[in-house]
């Protein structure tokens, strides 16, 4: 067994880990779908989301390694460390769920980026804003996707929004996570890094609210409820997925294609 | 292009006859994501490629192929670099790249404004796309989206209601 890497505890890393493991998360989960997706045309597409999603997860990991300044590359942050050190939003770590599930889901996280993406556009760090550049337009045409699909199945069969309303239940409490600020907000918009979470709040609200309208679906109350993975504290699926994710670097230490 | 760059303009050239490895009737050149060719103080041949998606699984094919041409040709030793910013549009396919994407049976992307960051949503069901696609293969205007997404990550399906081929779009980005 490889070693597990420690960071240093740097909230410039930390803000960038939340992001790139919001990515990275997500195009596991994603992944999952490829060979199993209601139609041909959504495995292509739930595929070329996960790919878009690792792509962009590999640019902000290395730019992470780069600001923690101790050599750590994206595959080591990638897959060797350990589940507390791991910081995406617990609301992309649950596990596919049924089509209206993931649909859901990826409206979720695909406006959310989006809305993140256009403001670390003028981040301070050129790296980031670089990246921001390019993935700001691929997760428009995600959200635009999710948004066509649970228009389709909110506005549908009395099946599909009984789903649609079964994943809004499920799901739409861990939405509030990606809104809370902590030290590492604080210290990400002090440097000039990009923004507070909360500051994404209203947009976000807006725009899903827009969105579950056209679908003819209700927009569920807030609740107390918090997920915390963004500290490091993960649901009972996120072990599982690491495992998933980690085994191969895991059994063959530094393998390589 | 100065006379005191030979090696460059050759450069050019050659990378002119690289193709993209998914859409191989382009070359990289064509494609836009050769960005600068220059010759740096050491001796070695600077290129500076753009990646055209943040999951495109080529960009490391392209690099190596860039490179290995440029030593086949004797131009070498040459370096390659990845510049994200500015981001990678379709607007820097060039014409001809258009015209050999069309010949290739892909419709080439319209200009990126319509898409162009700050669009909103679209929330109508069945809602006809902004600006009809026309088809590469009989020019009908008469089209439909069967896919958003396509064999590559550049790229939608498509199908002609007047010839009733399928065929695939370039999404302008």
């Amino acid at each position: 067994m490889t070693t597990s890497i420690e960071l240093r505890a740097d909230p410039a890393v930390q803000y960038l880990l939340r992001l790139g493991d919001a990515c990275l998360i997500l195009g596991q989960r994603l992944g999952e779908w490829c060979g199993h997706a209601p139609i041909v045309e959504e495995d292509i597409a739930l595929a070329n989301i996960a790919l878009d999603l690792i792509g962009q997860a590999r640019a902000v990991l290395t730019r992470a390694g780069q600001l923690e300044g101790r050599g750590h590359d994206e595959d080591q942050l990638a897959f060797l460390r350990d589940e507390r050190d791991y910081l995406n939003p617990t609301l992309v770590e649950l596990p596919r769920g049924d089509f209206a599930f993931t649909t859901l889901r990826n409206a979720m996280v695909a406006t959310w980026l989006k809305l993140l993406w256009q403001r670390l556009q003028a981040s301070g760090d050129a790296e980031l804003a670089a990246i921001a550049g390019k993935a700001v337009k691929e997760a428009r045409y995600h959200q635009q996707h999710a948004a066509d699909w649970l228009v389709r199945l909110g506005d549908g069969t009395a099946e599909s929004k009984r789903r649609c309303e079964a994943a809004l239940a499920a799901l739409w409490h861990y939405g509030a996570e990606l809104f809370d600020d902590d030290a590492v907000d604080d210290a990400a918009a002090a440097a000039g890094l990009g923004p507070r979470s909360s500051e994404l709040r209203d947009e976000w609200q807006a725009e899903m609210g827009e969105i579950l309208g056209a679908a003819g679906l209700a927009m569920p109350a807030p609740v107390p409820f918090r997920s915390e993975g963004r500290r490091g504290r993960h649901s009972e699926h996120m072990g599982y997925i690491l495992a998933e994710l980690q085994h191969l670097q895991r059994a063959y230490p530094g393998g390589v294609w | 292009m100065t006379a005191a760059a030979p090696r460059v303009a050759e450069a050019w050239r050659v990378l002119r006859q690289v193709p993209d490895p998914e859409v191989p009737a382009l070359s990289v050149c064509d494609l836009g994501i050769v960005r600068e060719v220059s010759e740096a103080g050491d001796g070695a041949l600077d290129v500076v490629l753009t990646p055209t998606y943040s999951g495109c699984p080529a960009t490391e094919v392209i690099e190596r192929s860039v490179l290995d041409a440029i030593d086949a040709a004797g131009l070498g030793p040459a370096r390659a670099t990845l510049r994200r910013a500015p981001a990678w549009t379709t607007d820097w396919i060039s014409d001809d790249g258009r015209r050999k994407l069309r010949d290739y049976g892909i419709a080439p992307p319209g200009p990126v404004d319509a898409a162009a960051t700050g669009a909103p949503l679209r929330l109508v069901r069945g809602a006809a796309h902004p600006a009809p696609i026309a088809c590469p293969r009989c020019g009908s205007a008469d089209t439909e989206r069967l896919s958003a997404f396509g064999s590559t990550a550049c790229k939608s399906l498509y199908r002609c209601r007047a010839c009733r081929e399928p065929f695939e779009h370039f999404k302008p980005i």
